[in-house]
């Protein structure tokens, strides 16, 4: 038991470049998309709209094997510089990871820009000001205030999503624990303590979260 | 489309039974996962603080930590498990679990964690009126549960409980590690034996939209029925 779990620490580490890559990415994919959702143009507004159904319909897993299995059968893929990323099992994670949770965090975002008081966009159109400094200096704080709880969650759920690249090769924690199990026939002891890395780190970004909670606790 | 073809020349009916496999497991876990808030919910909610720190417990580690490693346990762990139980009653043979009941129990674990929250949500947002009141009129503890808790409760779980179900369908797609044949290891077969894994990736995609979109329907059609009168 006390033996793995130098091996299980130094896996951890994949997991959170994982983790923090793919919230990087998604944050900016969801914002995107966040912002075609709320277009009037009904096509734009439909892509998003789909993009986002698809991506929470389906499990994690596909999303992952298409990307990481299917994409390469494509033989046009094959030649271009894509090809650099796609073929390397870290970056389909990535991808996968980054869309999928992507697709979560625009519908955290256009719920949290929806429910916005109009008042206070009018007021600051009233004021004169421009909308591009509405959108950054009063939208935006608010939004992310009104969607932090939500998107706590969405943290923990891709934390635990990021098991899943054990499944292409990679040896995060998940994929370490699986091969400890399978060599020692240690199953219990095994899941304790790789349960509790991620329990911990679990343990962090929740409290992360209620301290940014309280941060930006301003009144709207 | 003619991977797709039934019979032997395509892959048509093998997805088929994947998808009523798939279909299975969830429902099976789903009602594991009730039987668990069956009993984890009143833990939560009991003022007892050792009973209280049992269901947190339950509920903080097995939302915390991923199912893919719940699955490992149950995978590995489960015959050893049960070996050792059946050795304590005198039976020393090898004891192998079919997947199904490993599989369906992992999920219906991790499902029944999701589920008390959503139960435990619901009872404490019933107005306390509506207990004291029962109470006053004299009804008893039971019936009171059954017909005056219960129906308003459902009521308000009904939507969060639609979202665990499609937690728990897409969480099955995580069994086909353990080779259960389900619509996710289906494919997995079906794309090594005809060097096509982008198309049917795509339709195993194609299937779990159709399943969550049908069964979206459905709930809501129930969640109608349910809040009638308000």
């Amino acid at each position: 038991m006390i033996g793995s779990f130098p091996k299980l620490l130094s896996a951890t580490v994949i997991t959170l470049k994982l983790l923090s890559l793919s919230l990087f990415f998604g944050l900016f994919i969801g914002l995107l998309f966040a912002i075609l959702r709320m277009n009037k143009n009904p096509i734009v507004n439909k892509f998003a709209y789909g993009y986002s159904y698809v991506f929470r319909g389906t499990p994690l897993l596909v999303q992952i094997f298409i990307i990481y299995f299917g994409l390469g059968q494509i033989e046009y893929l094959r030649s271009t510089f894509l090809w650099v990323i796609l073929k390397e099992p870290y970056w389909c994670a990535i991808i996968a990871f980054a869309l999928n949770t992507g697709a979560y965090t625009s519908e955290i975002l256009r719920s949290a820009f929806q429910t916005i008081k109009p008042g206070l966009i009018e007021a600051g159109k009233s004021l004169g000001i421009p909308k591009k400094v509405i959108f950054y200096k009063i939208q935006i704080p608010i939004a992310i205030k009104q969607s932090l709880p939500a998107y706590g969650n969405e943290i923990i759920l891709m934390l635990k999503g990021t098991s899943l690249a054990s499944t292409v090769t990679l040896m995060d924690l998940t994929g370490v624990a699986k091969y400890i199990i399978s060599t020692t026939f240690k199953p219990i002891e095994v899941f304790i303590v790789a349960g509790g890395i991620y329990l911990f780190m679990t343990f962090c970004v929740h409290n992360l979260i209620k301290f940014l909670e309280k941060k930006y606790g301003f009144q709207t | 489309m003619e991977l797709l073809a039934f019979g032997k020349t395509g892959w048509g009916d093998e997805l088929f039974y994947a998808t009523l496999m798939t279909l299975a497991v969830s429902i099976t876990a789903m009602l594991i996962g009730f039987f668990f808030a069956l009993i984890f919910t009143p833990l939560k909610l009991s003022k007892n603080k050792s009973l209280n720190l049992i269901g947190n417990f339950y509920t903080t580690v097995i939302r915390g930590v991923p199912e893919l490693l719940v699955i490992y346990l149950f995978f590995f762990g489960g015959s050893g498990a049960i070996m050792f139980v059946a050795s304590m009653f005198g039976y020393y043979e090898y004891i192998e679990i079919n997947a199904f009941i490993t599989g369906s129990f992992a999920i219906g674990i991790i499902s029944g964690a999701y589920s008390t929250e959503v139960f435990r949500g619901a009872i404490q947002s019933i107005d306390k009126g509506q207990f004291e009141a029962s109470k006053v009129l004299g009804i008893k503890k039971h019936i009171q549960f059954y017909k005056i808790i219960l129906p308003q409760m459902l009521r308000l779980a009904i939507p969060n409980l639609s979202n665990v179900w499609q937690i728990t369908l897409k969480d099955t797609s995580l069994i086909s590690v353990t080779g259960l044949v389900e619509i996710m290891r289906q494919s997995y077969i079906a794309a090594g034996s005809t060097r096509d894994p982008l198309f049917f990736y795509s339709f195993a995609a194609v299937l779990y939209l159709l399943l969550t979109y049908l069964s979206m329907k459905l709930i809501n059609k129930l969640e109608v029925k349910y809040s009638r009168g308000f």
